[in-house]
């Protein structure tokens, strides 16, 4: 029953409320539209802790929705049979993984122990940051477990529940019933970290994204009146 | 050719007292508020110094600017677009708020409540961001006031490049001069072109630089590539802020609070009228020497009729035309070339523009005889260094500081053959190529400086692009989501708001 509603229902809730809670926050809150840096007040650690974190955080969410979403068929097509793509998938996982980690422990520490940091952190952007770093831990936990089935069989029903959820299929939920503990407490954190998306700092990901306009635009920008309203 | 208008800037260095009650006005209208009190769109440093933030002029460190490469192009020193979004995680050439300072207060609390003691209380100072004590105060806007600190650290002082500095450190030879920094509204703003959001725009109706407040997401990379560091990033909204030029007041024909407020009145504001579509050319001259010259290329005549009819045809309105022809920064700057650029050599085009400061004659202290070059004294021999002047005003070339300092001291010893010693002396004048008309001119506005002739500003013709009786009920100027009805109830989904008094026209 809270399998069918977790796996079955909350992803949908999660990227809805990812979804319009963007929309809306941007549309009516966007002077709060930011990414709160917090270098100004103290540079120390940020400069490895920020680059690794971004880093290993952006290629963990693209390794992740290729590695989840691409059909079988596809990567089939293109020699990668499913064992060695598990293989693949836990390489990957854990080197990214470990750069992420690595940068969120220099970042979680800066913020808890900077005095400076500390005192203008929100509550918000402490839990944002820890929950992170659980989602990150128990993701970096399931290498170990996927060790002990190297067949690719976890991985299979994972994916095939992700493109079931993703394509509005239903039954969703049953496809990772047998899938173990450590796998689904990790995906119920992933699936909150959208949840919790538009009521934290993770905004400014989006906007992260955005600025791929600045390499095209030109390099000085005019208003006028008559076309700023 | 594209003409544009905007309200530059003059400072009369000769003039300034160094009071900062620019710096003061300005700060008591615009920054009194919590994430900025560090933040001072308009400051007052003592020159020769590092300033605020400290070693802001030496762009090795902080990369300010633009830099011309081999092909000719120019690029933002912070380096090229991918490289900019490269450093957006963690941003190389920010600066700490320990190069500005980290603000404070002092506790005054302790001066009622404190016991009886055998000395009086003292309010020690505390921390503004962590509410903690602060034992010491290293760094401010104004440090180094009237040559405060050791020379050794002063000289780090990027303007002493080609100068034989350590005479200066001696008693005797020493010198000082005001230099007070806003915003320079550049025609090529460095700001501008790194923002990786493009929340900084320049307004085509005035020319002033502002950053969209709701379009910022903090990214940092304008306080970086802004040389004069005129950009600050407010640490409690997340948001960068820069002087406004305070653009309400502009808009409706005043002159901004700190140059209304200027107690030795050496602030001037006046519309120049420029070609717009070559900026990018003017910026990007191979010599920075020449970007004095080429950046007064681009200023256009106001009076010359063919001007005149194509600023119409580009959408500058009437008024602004006849206040270009009325302009004092366009005569200090154009006629008679004693305003020049602060740093040239930053490729930014900056619109605000100083008066070199005349200061006394080195060799009057040393032996008792005035220098004189002809019947005005030997600029030359001014206690400061005319190569420090140039390096600071036109990118380390001289002549156009000596023959700006040159003409203000025959302006003066004309003026004071006419009023003291009742005779004309028109061959003061002949020497430095002025028209006894031009120095009259100069007089008046130099000198006497009333207050019609310091400020020419045009009011904005918002009723060309707005539907004014639509505006009529809706909100006024304000801040931030000021405007916005999401940010009127108390409690909100989206995090800790900022303070924000809406102001709501009735």
């Amino acid at each position: 029953m809270i399998h069918d509603f977790l796996f079955g229902i909350y992803p949908y809730i999660a990227f809805s409320v990812f979804i319009l809670g963007s929309l809306i926050r941007f549309d009516r809150d966007q002077y709060t539209w930011k990414s709160d840096s917090s270098q100004l007040l103290r540079r120390g650690q940020l400069r490895l802790g920020s680059n690794c974190f971004h880093a290993g955080i952006l290629l963990l969410f693209f390794g992740h929705a290729v590695g989840l979403l691409t059909p079988p068929a596809v990567y089939h097509e293109l020699g990668l049979t499913v064992e060695s793509k598990q293989w693949l998938a836990m390489i990957a996982g854990g080197v990214f993984g470990t750069l992420c980690l690595l940068g969120l422990v220099l970042l979680a520490h800066r913020r808890l122990t900077e005095a400076r940091i500390r005192a203008t952190s929100t509550s918000m952007d402490i839990f944002i940051l820890f929950w992170i770093l659980a989602t990150l831990g128990l993701g970096l936990a399931t290498i170990a477990v996927s060790l002990s089935h190297p067949d690719g069989g976890v991985m299979l029903q994972l994916a095939s529940w992700a493109q079931h959820v993703v394509t509005l299929r239903g039954g969703a939920a049953e496809l990772i019933a047998s899938v173990p503990l450590l796998y689904r407490v990790h995906l119920f954190f992933g699936m909150t970290l959208f949840l919790l998306f538009p009521f934290s700092r993770l905004v400014h990901v989006w906007s992260g994204f955005g600025t791929m306009a600045y390499l095209v635009r030109p390099h000085q920008l005019v208003r006028t009146r008559g076309r700023a309203k | 050719m594209k003409i544009r208008a905007q309200i530059g800037m003059v400072l009369n260095l000769d003039k300034c007292i160094g009071c900062h009650t620019c710096s003061v006005t300005c700060k008591n209208v615009w920054t009194s508020r919590e994430g900025m009190e560090y933040a001072w769109f308009n400051n007052v440093e003592t020159k020769p110094g590092i300033g605020f933030p400290k070693q802001w002029e030496d762009q090795e460190k902080w990369k300010g600017g633009w830099v011309r490469k081999k092909n000719g192009k120019i690029e933002l020193k912070t380096g090229g677009r991918l490289k900019t979004l490269a450093n957006i995680f963690a941003n190389p050439n920010l600066p700490e708020i320990d190069d500005y300072y980290e603000p404070f207060t002092f506790d005054y609390e302790h001066l009622h409540k404190a016991p009886l003691s055998a000395t009086a209380p003292t309010a020690r100072p505390r921390s503004l961001i962590t509410g903690k004590r602060m034992e010491k105060i290293e760094w401010g806007p104004n440090w180094e006031e009237i040559l405060g600190g050791e020379f050794e650290k002063r000289s780090q002082d990027a303007n002493f490049e080609a100068v034989q500095k350590e005479i200066y450190g001696q008693f005797e030879n020493s010198f000082m001069m005001y230099l007070p920094r806003l915003c320079e509204h550049c025609l090529n703003p460095a700001c501008v072109a790194a923002c990786p959001s493009g929340s900084i725009y320049k307004r085509e109706e005035d020319g002033i630089v502002l950053v969209d407040q709701d379009k910022c997401r903090g990214w940092r990379m304008c306080v970086s590539a802004c040389p004069y560091k005129k950009i600050y990033y407010n640490w409690q909204s997340g948001k960068a802020e820069k002087c406004t030029f305070c653009y309400p007041r502009i808009e409706s024909g005043l002159p901004t609070v700190c140059s209304e407020t200027c107690v030795g009145r050496i602030r001037y504001l006046g519309v120049l009228l420029y070609d717009a579509d070559r900026i990018l050319d003017a910026a990007s001259v191979e010599g920075e020497k020449d970007l004095y010259e080429s950046q007064l290329s681009l200023f256009l005549d106001p009076n010359d009729p063919e001007i005149q009819v194509q600023a119409a045809r580009d959408g500058v309105p009437d008024a602004w035309i006849k206040a270009a022809q009325a302009s004092p920064v366009y005569r200090m700057a154009m006629d008679w070339k004693v305003a020049f650029p602060l740093h040239p050599e930053y490729r930014t085009l900056p619109m605000v523009w100083y008066v070199p400061p005349l200061s006394p004659i080195q060799s009057a202290a040393n032996s008792g005889v005035l220098g004189m070059n002809g019947a005005i004294p030997d600029v030359e021999q001014l206690r400061i260094p005319l190569k420090y002047l140039a390096n600071l005003l036109t990118a380390g070339d001289e002549a156009p500081v000596k023959l700006a300092l040159k003409r203000l001291l025959s302006m003066r010893a004309f003026m004071r053959a006419r009023h003291v010693e009742q005779r004309e002396a028109p061959e003061l004048l002949s020497e430095v190529g002025l028209s006894r008309e031009q120095v009259e001119a100069m007089y008046k506005v130099l000198a006497i400086a009333n207050y019609e002739d310091r400020f020419v500003v045009p009011t904005t013709h918002r009723e060309y692009a707005e539907n004014a009786f639509d505006l009529k009920g809706s909100c006024g100027f304000s801040f931030g989501n000021g405007c916005s009805d999401g940010m009127s109830s108390e409690t909100s989904l989206f995090g800790k708001k900022p303070k924000i008094i809406p102001i709501k026209a009735v």
